[in-house]
């Protein structure tokens, strides 16, 4: 029997019946606007109702000073690090807290995620003391570091470490589950080691994981080795904060506290790269 | 005009044209935690080059049966035999399939296909397999594409490539292709059956597909649920190489029409 077959017409001029039906699936407003000026836009908004606050006289300067201040101090904050002066020598100390304490707690957190998510004595035995400690206040612990380790860098390292290991426990843990069951089948089937499947196959899928853990840790070290400054003194960057807010400079403390989060940005930074040239897959994966 | 071999004619020697490389008897699979039997009174022999294709509902023990002959789980109670050794955990004699590809996506294609060899004998012999590698890209129209990673439509392909490397007698196939539009899997079926019909290859597919059932096999097994077991052993009498203009003929029609029958029975019945 024949295929009855009709061709489809190649175009055909709108008729009175029948108005263009094309309408706009644009975002809203507040969405179409670009991310710079989203960025600069609010930025700027924020200091202007700031500007206004404290020119108004409602709130004493000494309590929040105006941004001329911060920004008078910001420059001169800037001078001194910008010509090797004693803040230089401070930032440097607590940058040097900062990343052995980031170092360690990677090392400390892979290696205990590992024993964790890998083996089930760690998912059954490990795990819940993790959580335990992990839901203590852990800033509490500084005094306790100060008196086991001194008035040095290592109880700043340790704290530091301290408060952000756990995010890279977790997201190690949790990433070494992430491949399919096809995949552990596929690697059995192949014959496969235990150790091959774990290097080649279940750290790799893990890795996304495992840096969401690390960027969480770079943001929370910062806090660890700050705090346990404030306790335990020493030369570092929260030492001159702590001088600068028992001498009412607010201004002071604004600026300290605007270089600081320059570094925890850096190491954030950092951490981003490091992930996008390791896990490389992952955004091709994403675009497809 | 179909006759379902009954189960218990095994050991009798009926109609085994080849050696069998599979032999399979009495298995039971409980799962202890859900007290649920997913596999019964299991038995079958598969002859060497033979296509055997398993077919039944969700849930009816196929992937279990499947699991035990690779040598992944271990039945509760019976016997695999594989060329003559008992099964007792993965072998590299088997090659496996499953519906997803599960390629690494930081490996490039021909990484990935070299996969085996590298976990079996390490890198240097994995580059040494790389012509090998080659040959089978170029079997399943993937030359061009040795160092590029795999996307979408490739990685099927190239995970048929990584189960052959090793040039398995055995081929286990977990609904390799049900994830794939019905072009690419018709064009799939007929380079499975190619590889198969030319390396004497043993497979046994997994599928929820009557048509891609009865168009590669020799034998269909029909399984019933609640317990798992084999139904009915369904020989496929089309002749050999099989094309997709076979699925047009009348014998093909009528023993689609009776697989499926049998499936709604075991659906409605349990039996």
């Amino acid at each position: 029997m024949a295929i009855e077959v009709t061709r489809a017409p190649a175009s055909v001029a709108l008729a009175e019946e029948f108005p263009s039906t094309v309408w706009k699936e644009e975002d809203s407003l507040i969405d179409r606007i670009p991310r710079p000026v989203a960025i600069v836009g609010l930025g700027l908004a924020i200091v202007a109702i700031w500007h206004f606050v404290t020119m108004s006289g409602v709130i004493n300067a000494i309590i929040l000073p105006t941004p001329a201040m911060v920004w008078t101090q910001i420059a001169t904050v800037g001078l001194n690090l910008a010509t090797g002066g004693y803040m230089l020598a401070a930032l440097w100390i607590t940058a040097q807290e900062v990343l052995i304490g980031f170092v360690i707690a990677a090392v400390l957190g892979t290696a205990l995620g590992t024993l964790v998510g890998e083996t089930k004595f760690g998912a059954r035995a490990v795990m819940p003391y993790l959580v335990a400690i992990d839901t203590m206040p852990k800033i509490a612990f500084a005094p306790l570091f100060v008196a086991w380790l001194g008035f040095g860098l290592e109880s700043k390292i340790a704290l530091a470490t301290f408060v952000s290991v756990f995010p890279i426990i977790v997201g190690t843990a949790s990433g070494l589950q992430a491949a399919e069951e096809n995949a552990h089948m596929l690697f059995r089937t192949m014959g496969a080691s235990r150790l091959q499947s774990l290097l080649k196959m279940k750290f790799p899928f893990g890795l996304p994981q495992i840096f969401t853990g690390l960027k969480i840790a770079a943001l929370s070290v910062m806090a660890g080795a700050i705090t346990a400054e404030f306790l335990g003194g020493g030369k570092g960057f929260g030492e001159l904060i702590r001088v600068a807010a028992s001498q009412l400079d607010t201004a002071r403390v604004f600026a300290l506290i605007i270089y600081l989060s320059l570094v925890g940005l850096t190491m954030y930074g950092a951490v981003m790269l490091a992930e996008r040239k390791i896990v490389f897959w992952q955004r091709r994966q994403s675009s497809e | 005009m179909i006759n379902p071999r009954p189960a218990d004619s095994l050991d009798k020697g009926a109609g085994a044209s080849a050696p069998a490389v599979y032999r399979v008897r009495n298995l039971r699979k409980t799962f202890a935690r859900h007290s649920v039997t997913a596999l019964e009174n299991t038995s079958f022999d598969l002859p060497r080059g033979s296509f055997t294709a398993v077919i039944g509902a969700s849930g009816c023990g196929k992937s279990t049966l499947l699991k035990i002959m690779a040598g992944l789980v271990s039945p509760s109670e019976g016997s695999v035999m594989l060329a003559g050794k008992p099964v007792l955990g993965t072998r590299s004699d088997i090659g496996m399939m499953f519906q997803h590809a599960v390629l690494l996506p930081w490996k490039t294609t021909i990484e990935n296909i070299l996969m085996p060899i590298e976990i079996q004998r390490g890198k240097s012999a994995a580059k040494a397999k790389r012509a090998d590698a080659e040959a089978l890209m170029d079997l399943v129209g993937l030359k061009g594409f040795e160092d590029a990673y795999p996307s979408g439509g490739m990685q099927q392909r190239a995970s048929i490539c990584r189960m052959l490397i090793t040039e398995p007698e055995i081929l286990l196939l977990d609904e390799p292709f049900s994830a794939l539009d019905e072009l690419v899997r018709e064009h799939m079926n007929m380079e499975l059956q190619r590889i198969c019909l030319a390396r004497q290859a043993t497979a046994f597919l997994i599928t929820h597909s009557i048509p891609e059932a009865v168009l590669l096999s020799d034998t269909i097994f029909v399984m019933g649920s609640r317990p798992g077991r084999i139904l009915e052993e369904v020989k496929i009498d089309l002749p050999r190489p099989r094309t997709l203009d076979m699925m047009l003929e009348p014998r093909f029609a009528e023993l689609v029409a009776y697989i499926r029958n049998r499936l709604d029975l075991g659906v409605n019945h349990g039996n």
